[in-house]
């Protein structure tokens, strides 16, 4: 190593588009020891373990069978119930837990961004990845549902849109974790939009084809249905529920427009949060 | 010229100080636009130097106002300075933890800095997940780690509960894993915060044996902050004095510390005529001086160095059979001895006005610590003056007590140093 390789500056202000990616990389062991604290700390002296993470999806899906289809008789596009619930349960899950837990970053984790220095993007990017295991676990439980249902006779068919998955995963956790930063690195100083997010997500989910059906939006508000439309989980999730089983809205341009979105709310996420970083140890 | 490891240039950090509420986004609003026009922040003008003790209308302070210097490569530089000098600020810059305000620093080599230990050390991990997972904080990829653990681990010294979770650790074993994580960091320069605070005197020995074999052994860099002047000086050739958020020396470590002591002595408790005394008023402390062998005045001192005690005496009127006494203390007021002039079969006859009498310690078995000297003062046996207030302050340190080498045993626990002859 030479001496060169290691000199550094540290000014009063940087250059805003600095994202400090290779950084990240350099430290790229410190993610996956943290994802693994993660892991490990949640089920360390729980009797059920990992178990945790199923109850959690599968009372909701109980429930929203029960309220939502049962009671109210919104249309599910001929799915059976539960398993278009969770459908979208899991994928939304996947996506809230992301934005919420990244929101709070700066002050979950004052104490340690405070005695040392890691690229800090290391923190909420474990995060991502962590939520990754849960949301791997959580549609375990999907696949058994749609096994079960599939031996029962139910109607459905998985459709060619299933190879977008992967890229869904990385669309519902770069959204989730641009937004998240967004907000993390506005409460820093003002607490306010603390509150505003855990109500706020939920407000979101009915803004999102949870436990509705696109075309079910547009049949009964199509003047208000925009709404649903330009939020880009909506194709997300109708994406997901056209690959796993066969029915929803999919078009390349809401997919795309999906993706557009998450890019610009990641890099501008990035951006602000690497802002931040530098002073807010001095607010928090 | 040797080769500069870190350089500082017109460094300055402030601090918004009060509580950030309703009334700071107008503020910021305010800077912003002052900001976009290409104005100077409007609040940082208004900024001043930090005295803690003084109230005022701003609401900025300078934490470091225009630091400049530079470490040459493989100095141990040590931060001295009261609390709230700026020198935790400092070491939290070069730490990356917070930005500056204004200025540059610029360096050379990977920087450890261990401002806390254990950061990040999670008490369901077991040690050696958290030797990983504390190492990787610190910048370490895992295989450095992995080629490390045995000595981390022998250095620490927990090689039987390496897999038991932390929290179930005492409290020196959590300590000294924490260390020793951070000691076998491969930075070229390292940055240690008052960690040596914790711990029992063993580790603290240890610990600053790991230091300076890493900045004499292997020539890397390090900066000490410490209260402790005795390891300062065993560790750092060099030191810098922050005040109030400036650099005020920056020099070798004896003269810096025997600066810092000077300047503090206003802080010293100084003979007041009109403090509270008890006592018939005869003859009273008119001043008081600690000096060494060359009658220079000091209040910092090496075991077995000779101690001169001045005492100026007034007296109201020509006073015969005069009792001159004093009384040394520990920090927590705890007597430890007593003499009297008249012990050694010596009393005064003073004529009135101003009378100057000394006392020379010349056999100092005094152990390193700080001590409070309590004064009293009889005539013909009837207390003539006893004030309330110690009448005065010293500090001794590390010295060649024994006339060899060694310096001793360092704890703080000693009570008094002995010597003699063997055989």
């Amino acid at each position: 190593m030479s001496e060169q390789e290691h000199s550094w500056t540290i000014e009063a202000k940087s250059s805003l588009f600095d994202l400090k990616l290779n950084e990240v990389w350099a430290y790229r062991d410190l993610l996956w020891l943290l994802v693994r604290r993660d892991f490990v700390s949640f089920y360390k002296q729980t009797i059920f373990g990992p178990l945790w993470f199923f109850i959690q999806p599968l009372f909701t899906t109980i429930i929203f069978t029960f309220i939502f289809g049962n009671l109210a008789g919104i249309s599910t596009d001929g799915l059976p119930k539960p398993l278009f619930y969770m459908a979208g349960i899991t994928a939304w899950n996947y996506f809230s837990d992301c934005l919420t837990k990244t929101s709070t970053v700066f002050r979950d984790n004052a104490g340690i961004f405070g005695k040392v220095y890691f690229p800090r993007l290391i923190m909420p990017l474990s995060i991502v990845v962590s939520n990754l295991v849960r949301f791997a676990v959580q549609l375990l439980l999907f696949l058994l549902l749609m096994i079960y249902y599939h031996l029962s006779g139910a109607q459905f068919s998985i459709s060619w849109a299933l190879v977008l998955f992967p890229m869904l995963i990385i669309l519902m956790a770069l959204l989730g974790l641009g937004g998240g930063m967004i907000i993390s690195a506005m409460t820093t100083k003002y607490r306010d939009l603390a509150f505003l997010v855990t109500f706020g997500v939920q407000l979101l989910m009915y803004a999102t084809t949870v436990i509705y059906p696109l075309s079910a939006a547009l049949e009964k508000y199509p003047k208000y249905a925009w709404i649903i439309m330009y939020n880009p989980m909506t194709p997300i999730i109708e994406t997901f529920r056209y690959g796993f089983l066969g029915e929803g809205s999919f078009s390349w341009g809401s997919f795309g427009y999906a993706s557009g979105i998450t890019f610009a709310v990641l890099i501008l996420g990035i951006i602000i949060f690497n802002k931040v970083e530098r002073n807010f140890v001095d607010t928090v | 010229m040797s080769e500069i490891a870190i350089k500082i240039e017109n460094l300055s950090k402030a601090y918004q100080l009060g509580q950030i509420g309703t009334g700071t986004i107008s503020r910021d609003l305010e800077r912003w636009y002052a900001r976009i026009r290409g104005k100077e922040d409007p609040l940082l003008l208004v900024g001043e130097s930090n005295d803690q003790n003084i109230r005022s209308e701003s609401n900025v302070v300078w934490s470091l106002k225009n630091i400049n210097f530079e470490i040459a490569k493989g100095d141990a530089v040590g931060i001295i300075g009261k609390n709230g000098a700026g020198k935790s600020t400092l070491l939290k810059i070069l730490s990356k933890v917070t930005a500056p305000t204004t200025g540059k620093i610029s360096g050379n080599g990977r920087i450890a800095s261990l401002l806390e230990v254990g950061t990040g050390f999670h008490p369901e991990l077991s040690g050696r997940e958290n030797i990983f997972l504390n190492g990787a904080i610190l910048g370490m990829r895992k295989k450095e780690i992995q080629r490390k653990l045995d000595e981390i681990v022998d250095f620490a010294g927990i090689e039987r509960y390496l897999d038991t979770p932390v929290k179930r650790y005492s409290s020196g074993m959590y300590v000294r894993l924490a260390f020793a994580v951070a000691a076998h960091l491969e930075s070229e320069i390292l940055i240690v915060d008052e960690v040596l605070a914790v711990g029992d005197v063993e580790f603290q020995k240890k610990c600053l044996g790991k230091m300076s074999e890493v900045s004499k052994g292997e020539g890397r860099t390090v900066l000490f902050v410490s209260h402790n002047m005795t390891a300062i000086k065993k560790l750092c050739g060099n030191s810098i004095l922050l005040n109030k958020g400036s650099v005020e020396l920056f020099d070798r470590t004896e003269r810096v510390i025997e600066h810092y002591y000077h300047a503090n002595k206003e802080s010293l408790v100084k003979i007041n005529p009109a403090s509270k005394r008890e006592g018939s008023g005869v003859v009273q402390f008119y001043d008081f001086t600690i000096l060494n062998k060359n009658l220079e005045e000091k209040s910092v001192f090496l075991n077995g160095e000779s101690i001169v005690f001045k005492f100026t005496l007034n007296a109201i009127a020509d006073t015969a059979n005069v009792d001159i006494g004093f009384s040394i203390h520990d920090e927590d007021e705890n007597m430890l001895s007593v003499i009297y002039s008249s012990y050694q079969n010596k009393v005064f006859d003073l004529k009135k006005g101003i009378n100057h009498y000394s006392f020379e310690l010349t056999d100092n078995y005094l152990s390193n610590r700080t001590y409070i000297i309590r004064g009293l003062i009889k005539a013909d046996n009837i207390i003539a003056d006893m004030p309330a207030q110690p009448i005065g302050e010293l500090v001794i340190e590390s010295g060649n007590f024994y006339q060899t080498d060694s310096i001793g045993h360092q704890s703080s626990k000693i009570a008094f140093l002995i010597k003699g002859k063997w055989a």
